[in-house]
């Protein structure tokens, strides 16, 4: 940037042109990605950018050899043209060339990010306030993703770590060199799914499917953001791809497919009140805590205290139907698809007698499942 | 022409003067009066929006949440937009019409006073309505100041009513400035003042109107269909009743994008006024300029989806977007063209509105050619709704806006109150506004390039550098204000008397009445030559 601000606003555009130079290092421009389609709109972008230079140049090069040359300080008269039909004709054709040059480049790159046919690989994916799902279609396989930074971090109670922000529980993983497609929809809100290293965002969009895709060309660990304000946390709720080979892939789904087998079973045995309280607060801290806040008290009136709450001492009924089925119309989710009947059993339980709720019932899988078959 | 002039003033002033104290600025219907209430009021918006600005830039000046919640801070992005679209720059525009059009067309008053009053009184209770719902339970409206559903309606906090209502206020109290700008226009002209003689400003101000009258009830039916999702069952943007949250998203920008020319053509009439002021020279392509207004303003309307390039559109959706978008960079290109080769081989100074008039069009200019950027849709799958969106509408509304209206203060003040303002002070207010606000937003286009969404609380670590540097830029444009305020108190109390006509190379009706103006002009019709 240098100290060249006092010339105004020419050195603006110069350190633009510089910053542009060092884009890669420095982070003050955009990235070149890593598909092909990336590398295209990075093209795209710096053509544009240039030519807007260049125009700037010419424009604010006469502008300001007038402020020096033509002053009244300096004795300069003023002549008294004020038309030229022949010029005013010229830099209205002159831009619209310009112009048309710069929309066909961009036209073909549109086409190309349009065309989702033959995809290897699709991945459902749906913004929840405020994490991702990811649903490998055909594959059995399907988890929730969320921010992982701890919130010591956040509040500043700790150091913060390289990827502040940017780290989540469970990354999207997937293969390289293969056509990924992507159907992005919402639950609640609208939210926006984006990794600018592949050029992707995408609105995700409640009751409505958006498709877009994507081929990796280099393994590695992609980060983005939700882009579209969902809510008190949009500011939290990253998006982490981790692209590998093929083999580690494959892996990666087997070892996936029996974790959820694994679950399932769980669901066939009994545990005691502090097992069921230990896998609750977990449960909780991770889905629930967001918005009922980690001691229960909430954030009233948005979010209503668990502590001490009626539903939450007295009928249980009402507690695993709200957990289950949500409560319409509100920031409250139906959880019965998000989370296996095991964890939900665990979280009311804990809710019911954490934080001095100690109503004492242990609530079994069974009574989410009996509730279910309703 | 003084002489034809004197007479019908002088009568007027002795059997008409201003009624004393409150009820003067309560029952006026003087446009004069008028005026200068939308100015202050709009003045004390801009402060109110810019402390929420500030206090978005400290808590961003450092990563982590320090100052505020989350919560709040989406309150104080909302409100901030909120406040400086609808209650900062359009009121202040109004402000500037409801001075400067009868005096530049030679009319005595506006063609609908009593009208005129009422336009403006219904600001203070519609912004009054708005700002009371920060202190209500739940907190005021924090979906963003393009508010879309379902965050506004299903998921929004119980203040969205009254939300609602501020908005069906001000737009009202826009409609009916609106019209009382195109009558006053269309029929109070002097006799002589064709069309095609108006100054600039005029014209600008005459497509501005009919752009309100077009879009503002489009901005009341998107929030009725708000109030009666959230009130009454129906589910025009809700998709589980068959709804869809993107059909808001057309009607908002529906009137969203001719909105932003409606912040900014009225700045293009200002400039345009003042530049040949200062060159000493007639403002080139007269004609070009007023018809590339008039084609900026109709393209306005086929252009709003380019806000919009994420939400799914089919393919062709896009492109004609996006081909539409680029167009406009033709008449604007030509606008920009024309006035620097105004100031070609003029005879140049410096004053506190030429200097603002020259920041205006560079600066207007780059947040012009990061439109282009946007306009190109691969592209903008990039940029979109990321700080680089932020630093470009700052760059157009900031400088744009913003420094036309200062600009027109400065040039307009010493004929609205009689006295100069200190053009030392007033060239402090420049400088530092202009290092402030491109310390302030400049940076703000390397971390949306970088990959900072706009509307969060807290960010990354790569993006703390330019953040923190903002901030200090946001801080400095803010505090810098003050100084205006208190350099616009002093010449009004104590400055030097203007003469009539002020500037010397200034042209215009409202220079051939006296400094400060009277409070009744052209009761008598000027003659035009
Ligand atoms: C996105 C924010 C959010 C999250 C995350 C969330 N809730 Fe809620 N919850 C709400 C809101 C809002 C309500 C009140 C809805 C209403 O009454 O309109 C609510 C209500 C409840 C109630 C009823 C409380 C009462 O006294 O009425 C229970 C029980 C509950 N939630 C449990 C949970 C559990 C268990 C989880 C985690 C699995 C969870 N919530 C996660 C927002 C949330
Ligand atoms: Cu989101």
């Amino acid at each position: 940037m240098r100290s060249r601000l006092g010339l105004g606003a020419l050195s603006l555009l110069l350190s633009a042109f510089y910053a542009a130079d060092v884009s890669a290092e420095y982070g003050v421009n955009m990235t070149r990605g890593v598909t092909d389609i990336s590398h295209s709109v990075y093209d795209l972008h710096m053509t544009i950018f240039w030519i807007c230079v260049a125009i700037g140049v010419v424009v604010f090069g006469v502008m300001f050899y007038s402020i020096f040359k033509h002053r009244k300080s300096k004795g300069a008269v003023a002549s008294n043209f004020h038309d030229n039909t022949t010029v005013e004709i010229l830099w209205t054709i002159v831009p619209a060339i310009i112009l048309i040059v710069m929309a066909i480049p961009a036209t073909t790159v549109l086409i190309d990010m349009y065309d989702t046919s033959d995809a290897d690989v699709d991945i459902k994916i749906t913004g929840y306030q405020w994490k991702w799902r990811y649903e490998y279609l055909g594959q059995d396989v399907n988890f929730f993703s969320s921010l992982s930074t701890p919130k010591d971090e956040i509040y500043n109670a700790a150091q913060k770590n390289e990827n502040y922000l940017l780290e989540v529980d469970n990354a999207l993983v997937v293969p390289i060199n293969k056509k990924i497609r992507f159907l992005v929809t919402a639950n609640d809100v609208i939210h926006s799914w984006w990794v600018p290293d592949f050029a992707v965002k995408r609105d995700a969009i409640p009751g409505f499917i958006n498709e877009s895709w994507t081929r990796i060309n280099e393994p590695g660990i992609y980060r983005g953001q939700c882009t579209e304000l969902c809510g008190k946390d949009h500011g939290f709720m990253p998006v982490v791809v981790r692209a590998v080979e093929q083999a580690e892939y494959d892996d990666w789904i087997i070892q996936k497919q029996e974790q959820a087998k694994a679950a399932a079973a769980l669901a066939a045995l009994t545990f005691t009140l502090e097992e069921q309280m230990q896998r609750g607060e977990e449960v909780y801290l991770k889905t629930c805590a967001a918005c009922h806040q980690p001691n229960g008290a909430g954030i009233p009136p948005a979010f209503p205290a668990l502590k001490g709450s009626d539903i939450a001492l007295n009928d249980i009924q009402k507690h695993i139907e709200v957990v289950v089925d949500g409560i319409a119309g509100s920031a409250m989710q139906a959880y019965g698809d998000q989370l296996s009947d095991v964890d939900i059993a665990a979280v009311v339980t804990y809710e019911r007698n954490a934080w001095g709720n100690d109503t004492g019932e242990n609530i079994s899988a069974a009574d989410v499942v009996d509730y279910r078959n309703k | 022409m003084s002489a034809v002039l004197d007479n019908p003033i002088h009568d007027e002033h002795e059997h008409h003067g201003p009624p004393k104290g409150i009820a003067r600025w309560l029952f006026t219907t003087n446009h004069k009066d008028i005026g200068s209430m939308y100015l202050w009021f709009s003045f004390a918006m801009f402060l109110i929006g810019g402390c929420m600005a500030l206090t978005i830039r400290a808590e961003l000046f450092q990563p982590g949440l320090q100052l505020v919640e989350p919560e709040f801070f989406n309150q104080m992005t909302t409100m901030h937009g909120l406040i400086m679209v609808f209650g900062a720059v359009m009121p202040a525009f109004v402000g500037l019409a409801n001075w400067l059009i009868p005096m530049m067309v030679g009319a005595p008053d506006m063609a609908l006073p009593r009208m005129n009053n009422w336009s403006f009184w219904i600001l203070p209770f519609a912004f009054g309505l708005l700002l009371s719902t920060l202190f209500m339970e739940g907190g005021g409206p924090n979906f963003g100041w393009t508010f879309y559903a379902p965050l506004s309606t299903t998921y929004a906090p119980d203040t969205v009513t009254y939300f609602i209502f501020g908005v069906h206020m001000m737009g009202i109290s826009s409609i009916m400035g609106a019209i009382n700008v195109v009558a006053t226009i269309l029929n109070m002209r002097a006799p002589g003042m064709t069309l095609m003689k108006m100054p600039l400003f005029v014209w600008t101000w005459l497509i501005t109107a009919f752009l309100l009258i077009a879009v503002m009830p489009v901005l009341a039916g998107v929030v009725t269909m708000m109030l009666m999702d959230v009130h009454f069952g129906t589910s025009f943007f809700d998709a589980a009743g068959g709804g869809d949250p993107v059909l808001f998203q057309h009607v908002f920008w529906f009137f969203g994008h001719p909105e932003v020319y409606i912040m900014i053509l009225p700045a293009f009439g200002v400039v345009s006024q003042i530049i040949p002021t200062f060159s000493r020279k007639p403002l080139f392509g007269y004609h070009s300029m007023v018809y590339a207004v008039a084609s900026i303003a109709i393209l306005s309307f086929i252009v709003w989806a380019h806000h919009m390039f994420t939400v799914g559109m089919p393919l062709f959706g896009e492109l004609f977007f996006m081909y539409a978008t680029m167009l406009i960079a033709v008449p604007t290109g030509v606008k920009v063209f024309n006035w620097v080769t105004t100031m070609f081989r003029g005879s140049l100074t410096f004053e506190a509105p030429m200097l603002f008039s020259i920041a205006f069009v560079i600066l207007f200019t780059i947040g012009g050619f990061s439109g282009l950027m946007l306009a190109i849709a691969p592209s903008d799958f990039q940029y979109h709704d990321t700080y680089f969106v932020v630093a470009h509408f700052h760059y157009v509304l900031v400088p744009g806006a913003i420094f036309g209206i200062f600009a027109a203060v400065y040039y307009w003040l010493p004929k609205w109150c009689g006295n100069m303002y200190s053009e030392t002070l007033a060239k402090w207010h420049f400088w530092m506004s202009f290092v402030g606000m491109n310390l302030a937003f400049f940076p703000m286009h390397f971390l949306g390039l970088a990959g900072m969404p706009r509307r969060i609380p807290d960010y990354a670590l790569q993006f703390a550098d330019f953040n923190s540097i903002s901030s200090v830029g946001a801080f400095t444009f803010g505090a810098t204000q003050l100084l205006f305020l208190y350099l616009v108190i002093q010449a009004i109390r104590s400055g030097k008397p203007a003469t009539d006509q002020v500037w010397e190379g200034a042209e215009g009706l409202e220079w051939t009445i006296p400094s400060p103006a009277p409070y009744h002009t052209f009761s008598t019709p000027p003659e035009i030559k």
